[in-house]
């Protein structure tokens, strides 16, 4: 009896895992309308957004207004004469490449939002930001429907690269977490493409 | 005999129906038809509802709106954004359209649509048009933001339309009201120690070629009687011939053909026309563009802009002075132009048209007093108060190589949320604290800033709080994590006395 039921669990289990990984291969398989698989896609953008976000963070912040101390950096950099903060250059570049009407759209959100505007909203943005903080070095990749589209959608984690990302997140005012250290996940970046 | 005269009446009524329908479609169809005074009340009788105080005046301009007869939602949204973008993303809009391109906003775009500028502003329903031309009962903050996650804790007890009333928010233009502009400037005086309004730089700016100004042909020297350019073959009023000569223009080598003939804007200075008896805006605009554009953007120039005929105080929603209704809005029309007179301008000008409260409280106002004392050299340059100091004021506008001073003239930049004025005019002279106080007290604006504010707006209060309260969290925050390291350097020195006892044990064994 209780081998039967031993087994009959280890087929459930099977199971699941089996529904799982079809559908996460399912996700990773969709292909966008030019041919290219999403993933593809999704994996290079990323690429080309992390690097110009650390290079931006570290040799313009870390390097300008932390070290030489020849500028500040401020979410107010318009009154304030100082540099745009890096997650406030990330945004605003995803808003004019959206201008551009592309075929993908992206965004930086994160768990401790300084910002509430930037908290996750969908199940899968909810889903992802935990997955990649409790799985450092893998990616989050599913589908979605949002109002009456379907998108491939991707999470990547978003590092401390800096100390001046720690120490400017630990010290805000509005932080909703104050304990970050250097080369932890912050948030994350998600990625959407839209299926057909 | 009975037939005959129904025939008659039918003939007479058939044709008058055909008569009348001519005349609206003409009106429907014919932009010119706006333009004349007969035919414009036809094109006025189609109109489905008046427009709002902000298009009232080019209403008649269908086709500024309506650009194509049978265009949907998105055109008349690129006619909002041909005329409104620019000053929008210089107002540093809170709600861009650009916020809510991300597909997550789907749900709430369903709710609101904060993409459309007529979601929030429908023209023709003065019905249900509330201020700021918002046709949303005002209650519209709350379908986005709500909640725990939304609302601060110190706002629980806010009530719904509050938001923009309280002149704490706006939906758009914040830049005077965000909290860390309020903390920055909570602990400044009502009146500042040194109260000074910008100064005049326009010869600085020519001088610095930060505008198309056709230094070549006018250098900035001073022109003599018989250096004027005006054609040998005219006849020179004496009385426009001596205005000119004392005019600054004539002392700053502006000659007559600067004005009288075209130039072209894009080659500064380029004649491309020929003598022109009485200039419009144009021929202002080869020195004067930032300002001709501003004249244009706001509410006495607009007409033009939209090919309408100038703006009169006739057409005006504000009381204005009867012997004045006919008279047409044009550059001249304020500024002499012979005898271009900018303190005139800047009071006696507006004064002579606007007939409501606030202009006729002026000249019992302290900025009136302020203003005489500056005019009778009493008080420095920059230390009186006129009318354009606060509707039109001199603020910084960015050019292609940097940014100049100068006046603007779209009266409206500054109005509308009134917080708009805060920061380019206000605060000049005011601490935040009682700019935001005075603005929000409608009697006290309508007495001309006689006397003080008579309720306070706390939102500095409780910006100053909350960020209190949040630099005590942090530093309690970080004591706590020095201790906890502190701790840990102690645990890991008594680890190290542990090794160094294995290294001795280790060192005794061999």
């Amino acid at each position: 009896m209780k081998k039967a039921s031993a087994l009959k669990l280890s087929l459930i289990a099977l199971g699941v895992l089996a529904t799982a990984g079809v559908t996460a291969t399912t996700a990773i398989a969709a292909k966008t309308d030019d041919g290219i698989t999403a993933k593809t896609m999704t994996d290079a953008l990323h690429t080309v957004m992390a690097a110009d976000r650390k290079i931006y963070t570290k040799l313009i912040i870390s390097r300008l207004a932390k070290k030489e101390k020849v500028i500040t950096a401020s979410e107010h950099w318009k009154d304030e004469k100082a540099l745009v903060l890096p997650a406030q250059m990330f945004r605003y570049a995803s808003e004019e490449v959206a201008k551009k009407k592309p075929s993908f759209s992206y965004k930086l959100l994160s768990e401790w939002p300084i910002n509430k505007q930037n908290a996750p909203k969908t199940k899968a943005e909810k889903e992802g930001l935990k997955f990649i903080a409790a799985n450092p070095g893998k990616n989050y990749y599913t589908e979605e429907k949002l109002g009456k589209k379907k998108y491939f959608t991707a999470v990547y984690a978003d590092t401390a690269v800096s100390p001046a990302c720690v120490s400017c997140h630990n010290d805000h005012k509005d932080t909703p977490r104050s304990d970050f250290k250097l080369g932890e996940v912050m948030g994350g970046v998600v990625i959407r493409v839209p299926l057909k | 005999m009975a037939k005959k005269s129904n025939k008659q009446y039918w003939i007479i009524w058939g044709a008058l129906s055909v008569l009348v329908a001519a005349y609206l479609t003409y009106g429907l169809l014919e932009k010119a038809s706006a333009t004349q005074p007969l035919m414009a009340e036809g094109r006025l009788m189609l109109l489905p509802g008046h427009t709002t105080h902000a298009h009232h005046q080019i209403e008649l301009a269908c086709e500024s709106c309506h650009t194509e007869a049978f265009g949907g939602g998105e055109l008349i949204q690129e006619a909002c954004v041909s005329c409104h973008a620019e000053e929008l993303e210089l107002g540093d809009d809170s709600h861009p359209a650009s916020k809510f391109d991300d597909p997550s906003n789907v749900e709430r775009l369903e709710v609101l649509d904060a993409q459309q500028c007529i979601t929030c502003h429908v023209e023709h329903k003065p019905d249900i048009t509330n201020p700021m031309g918002v046709t949303l009962p005002q209650d519209f903050c709350a379908h986005c933001h709500s909640g725990e996650d939304e609302m601060p804790p110190d706002h629980k007890d806010f009530g719904f339309g509050g938001c923009t009333e309280a002149g704490c928010h706006n939906y758009h233009d914040n830049r005077a009201l965000y909290e860390d502009f309020l903390v920055k400037h909570s602990t400044k005086p009502w009146l500042l120690d040194e109260p000074q309004l910008p100064k005049r730089a326009f010869a600085e700016a020519a001088m610095e070629m930060m505008m198309p100004y056709p230094m070549d042909q006018y250098p900035l020297e001073p022109l003599s009687a018989e250096q004027h350019d005006a054609p040998s073959s005219m006849s020179v009023d004496p009385k426009v011939h001596a205005d000119w000569l004392a005019s600054s223009h004539a002392k700053n080598g502006v000659n007559c053909s600067a004005c009288h003939v075209n130039q072209d804007p894009e080659t500064a200075g380029e004649m491309v026309g020929q003598w022109i008896e009485k200039p419009d805006h144009t021929g202002c605009q080869s020195c004067h563009d930032k300002e001709i554009k501003g004249f244009l953007a706001g509410k006495h120039g607009s007409p033009i802009a939209q090919g309408l005929a100038p703006m009169t105080p006739a057409k005006a929603r504000l009381p204005m002075k009867s012997d004045v209704h006919d008279t047409a809005l044009t550059c001249s029309t304020c500024h002499d132009s012979h005898k271009p007179d900018t303190r005139k301008a800047a009071v006696e000008s507006c004064m002579s048209c606007h007939n409501d409260e606030h202009t006729l409280a002026y000249k019992a106002s302290p900025h009136f007093k302020l203003w005489q004392d500056e005019i009778a050299g009493k008080a420095p340059a920059g230390s009186g108060v006129s009318c354009a100091s606060c509707h039109m004021p001199r603020v910084d506008v960015e050019t292609e190589e940097g940014s100049r001073m100068m006046v603007q003239h779209n009266q409206n930049d500054t109005l509308r949320p009134n917080e708009k004025m805060i920061r380019p005019v206000c605060m000049s002279c005011h601490g935040l604290g009682f700019s935001i106080d005075a603005l929000a007290d409608p009697a006290l604006i309508k007495n001309n800033f006689n006397g003080k504010p008579a309720k306070h707006v706390d939102s500095i209060d409780m910006a100053v709080a909350k960020d209190l309260e949040a630099r005590q969290k942090r530093e309690e925050e970080k004591r706590k994590r020095a201790e906890q390291a502190s701790e840990e350097v102690s645990a890991e020195a008594e680890g190290s006395t542990v090794a160094e006892e294995y290294e001795e044990d280790f060192d005794e064994y061999n």
